[in-house]
């Protein structure tokens, strides 16, 4: 039984209790620590928010044609100015960050899951398993994330549903790599051996013990894929191949018209770019301060 | 040159069928002394399927190796808005027929020889003429069924052709004018397969092979990259051609291809551009880019698939048509589409056309669209078809498939039915809509590009599916099929032309088996020293590249010969 002396626990009892901090204080606190992060966290917000409130925020429906404002340019009735078809560009940008969203949470989710179990399986079982698992990973991992998306693609065809299987194709094998490299030493500590012997099956010491402890790194891998995935449905929308016309989707609409008017009515072409470079940049930034915050030996340093 | 009318085209083209029109500066005036030398540079969106006209029917492959062949008639180059023909390996006119309209005797020109050296006879201009007409099973002809009319092909001697036709028919001439009708040697089309496996290998071997009598010889084609061809020395229309040669660029994007225009980079696309490159092209370039304008032989619509159990009811595919606002369309959508002109099944202007206040009765077509959507949301409900949700099968091309596509989509969400676009490349979009069960090909963009402007004829793209199994509507109507039979039989232009308005009737209003949108209106921007080409209303049509040349000083056209052709 451990002991305690009299002076330690008189310095215990007479310790400050922590004192309560306002989250306004708490926030700048944290706004000082990770002022980057917070900038992407608050993009990031931005970005949920605009897709959950579009309804609200958008003066116009995005899919509605107004043949008497095509290629307006910014005003005061469109802030964004319209596209060729003479549809609000700011409510399809507001709305496109829906699409945006969906395929970057969807994808990441289910690829980060998809790239965790594999990953704690292969250094669990390890072995020829492990070997076999992390050569066919190596294929995978081969190609650059967009030419093996625009294969699946290529495959299945075009469509929300399709898109975020493409990106989850790739995300797979690089989730399982980063993640497997954390299990590897989790196998090795004797809790692992400990509920082995106390003969839990393998799904049970995966799932249980195993992958709550390199949720460190996945939380961060995961939201960066979410950033990936915004950028490679872009890009799939920008070549044909994403989600298809009338979806508000901010690749979509760099696309098409947006090339033939970029001169002409530069608008078109800048706000859905903007829009895309600024939610990849929120959610690198925000991952960024996650690692940070959960990597230990980050955290050591500071 | 000698031109002729047919009897058909009396009716056809008369005035206002789409003058050429010149916006950035003068089309070049004929009197102005062509130039030898130098080499034309083309831009042209597409993949080229393969090299034989016969077997296929885009622009992709007439562009860059219609100037490789030659035709046994043409369109006249000169005029090529009009309904002129004139001989190309013919000679003097073009025959007018004989045994009550059902013989045409072709007289062929002498001295003509193939890129390979081997002289044209009779017997290569019937070789090649029971391939598109007569092919054997397992060759495709895409305009088999046009030649529906001809019983016999012969030679009676070496420089004389003869069509013996079933019936009279005043649509025969327009047809052999076709300029996919290339102009194949006998000897080619004979060749064995040196493994003895393929009997028709001789008939396959223009898919691959290039031998023609046209104005340029083939030199290469790097896929992805280029055609390029060479100078015919012993082309058949003297002192023709003009030019060195041409070389055809690869650039399926259209903002590739205008900006290839304006840096100088090409000098002229042939299929056609939105008004707005060409405002941005004409600003940028001021007089060094002449525009000419036409209107285009080409309907924009759409085929609602009648397998499917939405589309059987024909007061839902009434609906369909009575929401789409044409009128708007024309004015507004025509600024950022190559479409434009309302009309029915004939190409506007046409003597044939529908004039616009019958047009106006036609559902679709009337001029207050509130009224007409009020009615399509009737017939909806009646129907029992609110709100119904089905998806438009669309091609992965930006003008006009996609542009228009998405416009199609507001129109019918303002009678509350739900449409999702689904757009595929050309070739699975081909395939969707040649089956009837193909998932997503609920409605079909149809459209139906014709090169010579022969309306009566090209009527057989909206007949019964079992005929014209390029129906995207998938409807068999025998009543429609008699209506067409009877047209094409007719030598009486009014029973014709009454026949014709029957049949236009039923096909957009009655039934509306299909909805015509807008008629497309074609644009093409050129560098104005590109001087001799004259737009017609088909971008199939006036390819030959013959008449073209280059208004460019001596040293600038011998060092695009040198840079593109080595000298």
């Amino acid at each position: 039984m451990a002991t305690v002396s009299q002076g330690s626990l008189a310095v215990a009892m007479f310790e400050e209790p922590a004192a309560f901090k306002p989250w306004h204080v708490k926030l700048r606190e944290t706004a000082r620590k990770q002022p980057i992060g917070v900038a992407g966290a608050l993009i990031v917000a931005l970005m949920i928010l605009m897709a959950i409130f579009a309804d609200v925020v958008t003066p116009y429906d995005p899919l509605l044609n107004s043949y008497e404002y095509m290629l307006a340019p910014p005003d005061g009735n469109f802030i964004f100015g319209t596209d060729m078809l003479g549809r609000d560009v700011y409510s399809r940008i507001v709305y496109g960050a829906r699409t945006a969203l969906f395929v970057g949470f969807a994808s990441a989710a289910v690829g980060g899951f998809l790239g965790l179990v594999l990953g704690v399986s292969s250094a669990y079982f390890g072995g020829l398993f492990d070997l076999i698992f992390q050569r066919v990973m190596d294929v995978f991992m081969a190609f650059p994330l967009v030419i093996m998306a625009l294969a699946v693609v290529s495959i299945l065809g075009t469509g929300t549903e399709n898109v975020i299987l493409a990106i989850i194709v790739p995300f797979v094998p690089r989730c399982a790599r980063v993640v497997r490299s954390s299990a590897l030493q989790i196998r090795e500590i004797p809790y692992i051996d400990a509920a082995k012997a106390c003969g839990f099956g393998h799904a049970r010491i995966i799932l249980r013990h195993m992958a709550p402890n390199v949720m460190a790194p996945f939380l961060i891998m995961v939201t960066a894929f979410v950033g990936q995935a915004i950028l490679t449905e872009a890009s799939l929308s920008y070549l044909g191949l994403g989600v298809q016309e009338p979806t508000p989707a901010w690749g979509l609409m760099l696309q098409g018209g947006a090339e033939e008017f970029a001169e002409s009515a530069p608008w078109v072409a800048v706000f859905p770019g903007l829009a895309i470079t600024l939610a990849v940049f929120g959610f690198n930034l925000f991952g960024d301060a996650l690692r940070d915050v959960l990597d230990p030996r980050l955290r050591s340093s500071q | 040159m000698s031109a002729m009318k047919t009897s058909f085209t009396r009716l056809a083209l008369a005035a206002g069928l789409g003058a050429a029109v010149a916006a950035g500066g003068v089309v070049a005036a004929s009197a102005e002394e062509p130039k030898r030398g130098g080499v034309l540079r083309i831009v042209v969106a597409g993949k080229i399927p393969s090299y034989d006209g016969h077997r296929e029917s885009t622009f992709a492959m007439i562009h860059p190796i219609r100037p490789f062949y030659s035709l046994l008639i043409r369109v006249n180059p000169d005029n090529p808005q009009s309904a002129d023909f004139v001989c190309d390996l013919c000679e003097g006119d073009v025959p007018k027929p004989t045994n009550e309209g059902k013989t045409y005797t072709f007289k062929l020109r002498q001295g003509v020889e193939f890129h390979d050296g081997t002289p044209l006879t009779a017997d290569d201009v019937v070789a090649t003429y029971n391939k598109i007409v007569f092919p054997p099973e397992g060759i495709l002809s895409n305009r088999e069924s046009r030649f529906s009319m001809v019983e016999t092909i012969s030679a009676p001697d070496d420089h004389t052709v003869q069509f013996d036709l079933k019936y009279a028919s005043p649509g025969f001439i327009p047809i052999v004018a076709t300029p996919f009708n290339f102009i194949y040697a006998k000897n080619d089309l004979e060749r064995e397969d040196p493994e003895g496996k393929d009997p028709h290998y001789g008939l396959k071997w223009h898919q691959s092979n290039i031998n023609g009598t046209g104005a340029f010889s083939f030199v290469e084609h790097q896929p992805g990259s280029h055609v390029l061809g060479k100078r015919h020395e012993k082309y058949h229309h003297e002192g023709k051609p003009y030019l060195d040669g041409y070389k055809a660029i690869s650039a399926p994007k259209m903002s590739v291809r205008i900006q290839s225009i304006r840096g100088g980079r090409a000098d002229i696309e042939f299929r056609g551009f939105p008004p707005k490159a060409r405002d941005d092209l004409v600003k940028a370039l001021g007089e060094d880019i002449t525009v000419q304008e036409s209107a285009w032989n080409c309907t924009f619509g759409y085929g609602a698939n009648q397998h499917k159990e939405l589309f059987k009811d024909k007061r839902v595919r009434q609906a369909l048509t009575l929401a789409l606002d044409r009128w708007g369309a024309s004015k507004y959508l025509s600024k950022i589409a190559i479409v434009k002109t309302v009309g029915g099944l004939a190409l506007p202007g046409h003597p044939v056309a529908t004039d616009e206040e019958t047009l106006k009765t036609y559902y679709g077509y009337w001029p207050d669209i509130e009224k007409s959507r009020e009615k399509a949301r009737e017939l909806l409900k009646e129907a029992g078809a609110e709100g119904a949700s089905f998806k438009i099968w669309n091609r992965a091309v930006d003008q006009p498939y996609k542009a228009v596509g998405t416009w199609m989509i507001d129109q019918w969400r303002q009678i509350g039915l739900n449409v999702e676009q689904i757009v595929v490349p050309t070739g699975p979009w081909y395939a969707g809509l040649r089956d009837p069960s193909a998932e997503g090909a609920d409605v079909n963009i149809w459209p139906s590009c014709q090169s010579v402007v022969n309306p009566v004829v090209d009527a057989g793209a909206w007949i019964s599916k079992s005929r014209a199994p390029d129906n995207r509507g998938h409807y068999e109507d025998p009543v429609l099929d008699g209506w067409y039979d009877e047209m094409q039989q007719e030598s009486d232009p009014a029973k014709q032309l009454e026949l014709y308005r029957k049949f236009e009737k039923r096909v957009l209003h009655e039934e509306a088996h299909f909805g015509q949108i807008l008629w497309w209106h074609k644009i093409n921007p050129h560098r104005s020293f590109v001087k001799g080409w004259k737009i017609a209303p088909s971008h199939y049509l006036n390819q030959s590249l013959d008449q073209v040349w280059l208004d460019l000083p001596d040293e600038e056209r011998e060092q695009r010969t040198m840079d593109e052709l080595g000298g």
